[in-house]
């Protein structure tokens, strides 16, 4: 958030807030830590808002869902604002004092009227017009997000029109406000946190700064690193496809099944020179690679810290060797390092984190000791005398502001890339259940009363007007490819509206149907938004 | 609300059944059609889950058409309420008179308790054992309930009702119960007149003047429960009911409500006028039917001739013992399983739907009355000086004529016994259980006692809810140990462990030295009281502590084992 790549507010504080807007995030399912932090707001008398295609069950503990067309998160959003404005509800002090670029996004959204709103959303005017006045109107209010708002085609331009709410209103650097997207895993936040995203080193700080630039090379003895920041995932495999990427080196990840358009990605990753994998499992990408490296979980087999959703660090302890054959992933780079010449002995878990701190001023007072004493700790920690943060951007409320005024960008709707047509009329959309995990690498090995494996679910009114009946195996089709799936009716999807999960690669290839429509600036890919049809399957004569 | 269906749909009887009471589902999210605004947009969440108290009522709404309470039928009631369907399930187990497997159209509740055991009863094929019924005056006693359309529960009559007293008994059998001019003959409403003219404080100052202790069993100053209430800052006040009478050998309130139901209405007038309580529940036992048609009768009657100035709803239970305990009670109106809550805090502080509530039993209510009629010192003048006024004692058992029977406080139980025709001829007194299954026995040698609180406690008793069960010399005593022990395991709800494990095991116990098997007879003795000490110090609720009462004083007081 204005250049903090984190959630601005603690789980605490959702227990103290008046409303929650829910967007794009079936929290419940997928987030069920973070949404039991929010089920105690709710009993605190918290208001709940979900904005979500689907009727989740997250939305059914909401007090309003709104059931948006898929990728029309802005289309609301600024009409939401458009109402929140004309009803005089927007915070004018502060947007005078903390931000910048006001004027322009107000002319922006005057476009968005509710009558355009409804027409883009599907959602009544009525019910956007509620939601923006209440919104705007609660003492405190936080907006959380998932993948429903970043696996589009745009999706910086959703998380900008939410981050617009919350300026035009005030509700952030306060207690109990937030702007809040919520990490998948234990340690999404950790991972952006150390560098592992193209152009930023550990602590957020920016690879094509010189200054940052001449701190690391000096720390590291003088050695040489590049000065461009790197590609990112979806830029890795244009590159693939160009040729310029010939080796790849995957850690932790399962390209291979959680790409969008799979016979793509497959198929690129399978004409690459060299492919290292290093997992705890053998995964489909492990299976096609030149090198397999057997890693140490990260969870009880290994010691280190990971980062959470409201950016605390926190320890994880080594409870268990791992099996034989499978070694900490320090102690694979490490080796690694030493094969190729250079000897980076072989630091502890501790010992690394300490480097780290040394030179991310973030990270800088959390040390080891300090992490035990208080349970994890908050970034931004300048030092060691520092409690931790719990909300960031307090300093937009400062008088005068510290630092850089906070800016409105002027967004506009951009619907999805994929467009539904006479030949691909129902609109698919992807996501995650309760029991499963991504590709299902680590919940795949155990059973769960709930998982019903995969299926292609339809409204029942669908189903009746396609003439399948609910369990009958369909063939569903994109602009990309076919799969064959057994249709499974849900009453909560409205007719138009298709949901399927990429939990069971080997069942069914989801990311087949799914288009690597990328945003440019994130490089996710558009996996929430995908044309298809839906035919029956002869019957076939008996083998 | 984590609605995972897996039952079949809902019939159209039981959806019928359940908009009955909610009125047509509104969307397709809470269980309707498909309307096209559905399909991106929807409200509930807060709202829909504020009707959570009406889940009982649901469920009575359901098993009273069809029966039982299905899947499908609980499946579309969570959906309405949106309620987790598990949840609500844990609900229906709960109580024991609602049914997960299908019954017939008649189910015949027969009582299978002490007093009918004494009178011979026999649970008849098809009839379904129950315990205490509350009609001890007609023992061996029956409830029959027959589901449909027009649901109809009867309790097996009686011919000649014995209701003895001059104070609290005075209008009953003189007066129709369902006329309000007849009420009003017999001196109604004059006492709710008089409240409003002398104020709420005048009203809780007689109370305390008149040194009223709740009748229900715990006997609590109710001038003091009254002012914490109208003191309590949070609102708003509620006023509760008690008439979940189900202590073995207890049917006062039952005759109070079914004979003078109007008395009962005005009482909580006036409870609710001098406490500020804004809305009332009356919280009646599934087993008397007679009793909720009468008083909701008489709420009618009463707001329709607009002396009634705030809404009382009559909640119907379902067949749970430990309701009698006030906070169960109150979970069990907001729709959740009985189960006790930890105190404090008290319900004058945080009670129902966590506001401040005055709870109290029926016939402590109707005692308010006269209190206010005739002064606190005036009321006060009757009985001893810690315990004032008169009671109700239900008189039953081996007596000649087993009745209620209304004395002054004080009065010797030997007094009360012969009231009731005494013994039958040629017979002595073996017994006598007085407070019910949570009391404890009276031994031939003590039955000169001074029926007051202080003088039932100088000898290690309890007047408790006024049940006196009198065994003669014919009574097998260990059968009535065993019921006791076997009562307590059935009715404990089962959220805390001294009591879940404890009414259990003291069972097994006492069948294994009843019976006379095997075993170290001592150790068993010992084992007993530890499990005694465990239940009385550690358990939640008044159920657990009191459930070795009875069986150790059977078993020290009358040496059942001996006999």
């Amino acid at each position: 958030m204005f250049g903090a790549g984190g959630g601005t507010s603690s789980y605490r504080e959702a227990e103290d807030t008046n409303l929650f807007i829910l967007w794009g995030s079936n929290a419940r399912e997928t987030h069920p830590i973070f949404f039991h932090h929010v089920l105690r707001g709710v009993r605190n008398g918290a208001r709940l808002i979900a904005v979500d295609p689907r009727r989740t069950s997250t939305a059914e503990w909401a007090d309003v869902w709104l059931g948006i067309d898929v990728g029309s998160d802005i289309a609301l959003a600024n009409a939401m604002a458009r109402e929140i404005i004309h009803a005089g509800l927007a915070n004018k002090e502060f947007i005078e004092r903390a931000t910048t670029g006001y004027r322009q996004f107000s002319r922006c959204v005057e476009a968005y009227t509710l009558k355009r709103a409804e027409a883009e959303t599907g959602v009544p005017a009525e019910a956007i017009k509620q939601v923006a006045l209440e919104y705007a109107k609660a003492e405190r209010g936080m907006i959380c997000w998932t993948l429903g708002i970043t696996e589009h085609h745009n999706a910086v331009d959703n998380v900008l029109a939410l981050i617009n709410l919350a300026l035009l209103t005030g509700k952030v650097g306060r207690y109990g406000c937030g702007l809040n997207p919520l990490r998948g895993q234990n340690n999404v936040q950790g991972g952006g946190d150390m560098g592992a995203i193209p152009a930023r080193m550990p602590g957020f700080q920016d690879l094509e700064d010189p200054e940052v630039h001449e701190k690391f090379a000096r720390a590291w003895g003088g050695a040489e690193f590049p000065r461009k920041k790197g590609w990112h995932l979806s830029e890795m495999f244009e590159a693939m496809a160009r040729g310029e990427l010939r080796s790849v080196y995957v850690v932790g990840e399962n390209p291979a099944r959680s790409e969008a358009d799979q016979t793509r990605a497959v198929r690129l990753l399978s004409g690459l020179d060299h492919l290292v994998v290093q997992d705890i499992f053998l995964t489909q990408t492990a299976e096609l690679a030149h090198v397999v490296l057997p890693a140490a979980a990260g969870w009880a087999e290994s010691e280190g810290t990971v980062t959470n959703s409201e950016r605390r660090v926190q320890r994880v302890r080594r409870a268990l060797q791992p099996p034989a054959g499978a070694r900490d992933d320090i102690d694979i780079i490490c080796e690694l390092a030493q094969r190729l010449g250079f000897d980076w002995g072989h630091p502890t878990a501790e010992q690394v984190w300490d480097e780290c701190r040394s030179l991310s001023p973030m990270h800088a007072g959390m040390s080891y000791q300090r992490l035990d004493q208080l349970e994890g700790i908050q970034w931004p920690c300048p030092d060691e005398s520092d409690p931790g943060t719990q909300f960031l951007h307090a300093r937009l409320w400062k008088d005068p502001v510290e630092g850089r005024p906070a800016p409105f960008h002027a967004v506009e709707h951009d619907p999805p890339v994929d467009r539904l047509s006479r030949e691909f009329p129902i609109r698919l959309t992807t996501g995650r259940r309760l029991d499963s995990f991504n590709t299902g690498v680590q919940t795949g090995a155990y059973s769960s009363p709930l998982r019903k494996g995969e299926a292609l679910m339809i409204s029942p009114e669908d189903g009746k007007s396609l003439g399948v009946a609910d369990g009958e195996c369909v063939r569903a089709s994109s602009r990309r490819g076919s799969v064959d799936v057994d249709v499974r009716f849900e009453p909560s999807l409205r007719p138009g509206l298709a949901f399927m999960t990429l939990h069971f690669p080997d069942e069914v290839s989801t990311n087949v149907l799914t288009i690597d429509a990328t945003d440019p600036k994130s490089g996710t890919a558009e996996f929430k938004a995908s044309a298809i049809r839906i035919d029956r399957i002869p019957a076939s004569t008996p083998a | 609300m984590d609605i995972r269906t897996t039952g079949g749909p809902a019939t159209d009887e039981e959806m019928a059944a359940v908009d009955g009471l909610l009125g047509p589902a509104e969307s397709l999210w809470e269980g309707g059609v498909r309307r096209p605004a559905d399909d991106h947009v929807a409200y509930g969440g807060r709202a829909a889950r504020s009707r959570r108290h009406l889940l009982l009522p649901v469920l009575h709404a359901i098993q009273d058409r069809t029966g039982w309470v299905s899947r499908g039928a609980l499946e579309y009631a969570c959906r309405r309420l949106s309620i987790p369907p598990a949840e609500a399930y844990g609900v229906v187990s709960f109580y024991a008179r609602f049914a997960p497997e299908p019954r017939g159209e008649v189910t015949i509740h027969a009582c299978d308790d002490i007093v009918c055991q004494l009178a011979g009863a026999k649970t008849p094929d098809g009839a379904r054992p129950a315990p205490c019924l509350g009609l001890c005056d007609r023992a061996p006693a029956t409830l029959t309930e027959r589901f449909g359309m027009s649901y109809d529960a009867v309790q097996s009559p009686h011919a000649a009702p014995r209701h003895v007293g001059s104070k609290l008994l005075r209008r009953v059998g003189l007066l129709n119960p369902e006329s309000i001019a007849g009420y009003r003959e017999h001196g109604g409403f004059v006492a709710l007149r008089r409240a409003h003219e002398i104020g709420p404080e005048a009203v809780i100052h007689a109370l305390t003047e008149a040194r009223l202790l709740g009748r229900g069993g715990a006997a609590f100053p109710t001038g003091r429960k009254w002012e914490s209430v109208a003191k309590a800052p949070a609102r708003p006040h509620y006023l509760v009911c008690n008439a979940d009478e189900s202590e073995p050998g207890t049917f006062k309130d039952r005759v109070l409500m079914e004979s003078d139901p109007f008395a009962v209405v005005e009482a909580m007038a006036i409870a609710a006028f001098a406490t500020g309580c804004e809305k009332g529940f009356m919280y009646v036992r599934a087993e008397y039917p007679l009793a909720r048609r009468r008083i909701e009768h008489a709420i009618a009657q009463v707001h329709a001739a607009g002396l009634l100035r705030f809404e009382i709803e009559v909640r119907r239970g379902a067949g749970a013992y430990i309701c009698g305990e006030e906070t169960a009670l109150f979970n069990s109106i907001e729709g959740q399983r009985g189960e006790p809550r930890n105190k404090p805090p008290f319900p004058v502080e945080v009670g129902l739907f966590g506001k401040p509530t005055l709870v109290n039993n029926v016939e402590t209510l109707v005692n308010v009355l006269d209190i206010v009629l005739e002064g606190g010192a005036a009321f006060a003048a009757t009985g001893t000086r810690d315990s004032t006024g008169t009671r109700l004692f239900c008189v039953s058992g081996q007596v000649l004529h087993p009745g209620l029977y209304e004395v002054p406080m004080g009065t010797p139980l030997r007094e009360l016994i012969d009231q009731a025709g005494g013994l039958r001829p040629g017979r002595t007194l073996q017994a006598v259980l007085l407070g019910g299954a949570a009391g404890s026995f009276i031994t031939p040698a003590q039955v000169d006692v001074p029926l007051s609180f202080e003088g039932t406690r100088a000898i290690g008793a309890t007047l408790g809810s006024g049940a006196v069960i009198v065994f003669d010399d014919t009574a097998n005593m260990k059968q009535v140990l065993l019921r006791i022990a076997r009562f307590f395991r059935d009715e404990s709800c089962g959220q805390c462990v001294p009591c879940r494990v404890g009414t259990k095991r003291q069972e097994e116990i006492l069948e294994r030295m009843l019976q006379g098997r095997d075993g170290d007879r001592h150790a068993d003795v010992m084992l007993l009281s530890d499990i005694a000490r465990a239940m009385r110090d550690a358990s939640i609720c008044g159920l657990g502590q009191t459930a070795a009462n009875a069986i150790a004083s059977g078993l020290t007081q009358l040496r059942v084992l001996n006999g």
